[in-house]
């Protein structure tokens, strides 16, 4: 892997507050590359780090082999497609979409040229015409990813680009986005705190908290082996252990957690009382999910089609193979 | 949904009645503008006549303090147009110290008194000895020029999503491109508005200028000296007649202007 975008030891302070604090984090050339996070957890200041933005207030940044340090972003080879959009009012979609080849001196045909040739990628030939306020958010967004390619960047950074949209559109432009970046083969670092948007269009996602990055793997790492109690917990439907309920089942006295689909449940044995409580079912299709009470902790099991659902209160008994049970940093 | 009952007769005869007391007396002022009567303005008018238009035309010192009032409100808001505008950014776009303070400093010379700020204007000339002039008249005129210009710009700023700026620059634009490419359009209607008014408001000004004017006479002043001398006094409101006409055209244009720049710019998702 080729670095893209490096980040060194970098902090960005804003007075007492350290919006990112000593992350270090390498993205490799045509990566899709997410950040993953809460609000407020710094994954947007570390991207305006990348875009130029902000400047670190210690630390190093490289893009492509280059310092970054006393570079405007108007002299970054990367792009940003902004939450907001950001289209000028004043201009068609056609001068917001050629803006960066106008004030780079590109002579007029041309510009004309390579801005329908951007509306076209992202599908809205001939809306060069309209005014940004007759579009419907959808098609801002795509004039906004139009405006930044069409710069042809070796990095598109894309900050919560789908979080205006409705769902059904959103995972339309998630897979839109994934066949863009495949087709150009550049870098795109993509901030969210939708885990289910990150795990899904990015080859690697970096989970954000306070500053700090948690953890940096491939969405199969994040989900099957989250580093830490937070991850697990933000990334979501994985059932938290706490170190005591390892403990009594064998294990060491540590947080782990536990794959829903690696737990199974069964009834009783005759005489034997059940470990936990059938607290709710819901029917998905291919599996159910069901949700139990074992003294206190709330279990997540999924039980695939076919396989007998308890009933809501039935007591039953859960077991699990050692080897699922992964183990994570203690108290974070 | 508009109201289906009919309007009461009392609201529509008080309406009316505050409208006429408002604007009768300007009225009043044209029509003495083609009175007979030269000496004094008696009612009703005993006769009717064009030639005060012909003799305000024939009459070198009306043209004299037009032309001061015409040349003292360009240079005001030319002035204030960029100083506001400056002033404007500095305060919407960074964060200083003392950036409250500047604001209301600045906003300060339009809610005094114009005798105060003429008072105060006068005698920091005395201190410094700058003889009055032309200049001193300009620099008065450009204290409140300023804050007209200032209030519209601070507010376009406000409406114009700092995203914009960024995203020039992320699109490669340095400042100087910034500027003359995003922010100046977008700023473009708000500075048309407020220099406008601020012509508007140096074209009729009269005790700020009587504070900081030597011998030239404006015309709001040349108006004042011309009531105290019965000779010609239809002169006096032919002029006013023009001046209202003159003042009336920017100030509207102005408000159709901004009436129509209301929704946000960038902010629409």
């Amino acid at each position: 892997m080729t670095t893209a975008i490096s980040l060194q030891k970098v902090s960005r302070h804003f007075g007492a507050i350290s919006a990112v604090d000593a992350i270090d984090l390498d993205i490799g050339r045509g990566e899709f590359f997410a950040m993953l996070g809460p609000s407020g957890s710094g994954k947007t200041t570390c991207l305006r780090l990348i875009a130029g933005f902000e400047q670190p207030t210690s630390g190093h940044i490289e893009l492509f082999g280059e310092t970054a340090e006393g570079v405007p972003p108007y002299r970054r080879n990367v792009n940003t497609v902004f939450q907001d959009y950001a289209l000028f009012p004043h201009l068609n979609v056609a001068d917001n979409v050629a803006y960066g080849l106008m004030v780079r001196g590109v002579p007029r045909p041309e510009r004309r040229k390579r801005a329908e040739e951007a509306l076209e990628m992202v599908k809205l030939p001939g809306y060069g015409e309209r005014r940004p306020g007759q579009l419907s958010g959808g098609q801002r967004q795509r004039v906004a990813l139009a405006r930044a390619l069409v710069n042809r960047p070796k990095a598109l950074l894309l900050d919560e680009p789908l979080g205006a949209l409705d769902l059904k559109l959103r995972e339309q432009m998630q897979e839109e986005l994934k066949t863009l970046q495949r087709t150009l083969g550049i870098t795109f670092v993509f901030v969210t705190h939708d885990q289910g948007e990150a795990l899904s269009m990015a080859d690697r996602v970096a989970v954000f908290n306070d500053g700090r990055i948690m953890q940096v793997g491939t969405a199969e790492d994040i989900y099957e082996r989250p580093a830490s109690r937070f991850v697990a917990d933000f990334v979501g439907s994985s059932n938290i252990l706490p170190p005591e309920f390892v403990a009594h089942h064998g294990g060491p006295r540590q947080w782990a957690s536990l794959r829903p689909e690696a737990i199974r449940i069964g009834r009783p044995k005759r005489g034997g009382a059940g470990e936990a409580t059938v607290v709710s079912t819901s029917y998905q299709g291919a599996v159910s999910r069901v949700t139990l009470d074992a003294a206190g902790l709330r279990l997540i099991v999924t039980v695939p089609a076919g396989r007998p659902v308890p009933a809501i209160g039935e007591k039953v008994v859960v077991a699990f193979d050692r080897q699922h049970v992964h183990l994570m940093d203690g108290e974070a | 949904m508009r109201s289906e009952r009919a309007t009461p007769l009392g609201l529509k005869v008080a309406a009316g009645a505050g409208l006429a007391f408002l604007h009768l007396p300007i009225l009043l002022i044209f029509v003495y503008a083609f009175t007979t009567e030269d000496k004094s303005y008696q009612w009703p008018p005993p006769g009717f006549t064009a030639q005060w238009l012909a003799v305000t035309w024939n009459r070198p010192d009306v043209w004299q303090a037009l032309a001061l009032s015409v040349k003292v409100a360009a240079i005001s808001t030319a002035i204030a147009l960029v100083l506001g505008t400056l002033c404007a950014a500095a305060v919407s776009q960074s964060r200083f110290f003392g950036r409250e303070t500047i604001s209301l400093l600045v906003i300060l010379p339009i809610a005094l008194p114009g005798i105060i700020t003429g008072i105060a204007l006068r005698s920091a000339f005395s201190i410094a000895e700058i003889p009055f002039s032309f200049w001193t008249i300009v620099l008065g005129h450009a204290t409140f020029c300023v804050v007209v210009v200032y209030n519209n710009a601070v507010a376009r700023f406000r409406r114009t999503s700092a995203s914009l700026i960024e995203a020039s620059f992320d699109l490669g634009a340095d400042g100087f491109q910034t500027f003359r490419y995003v922010i100046l359009p977008n700023l473009g209607t708000a500075l048309l508005a407020g220099g406008m008014l601020a012509f508007a408001l140096s074209f009729d000004e009269v005790i700020v200028t009587t504070f900081t004017a030597g011998q030239q006479q404006t015309l709001p002043i040349w108006m004042l000296e011309e009531l105290v001398r019965p000779r010609q006094r239809p002169v006096t409101n032919v002029v006013a007649m023009v001046v209202v006409i003159v003042t009336l055209i920017p100030i509207l244009a102005a408000f159709y202007i901004t009436r129509d720049g209301d929704q946000i710019a960038g902010g629409g998702k």
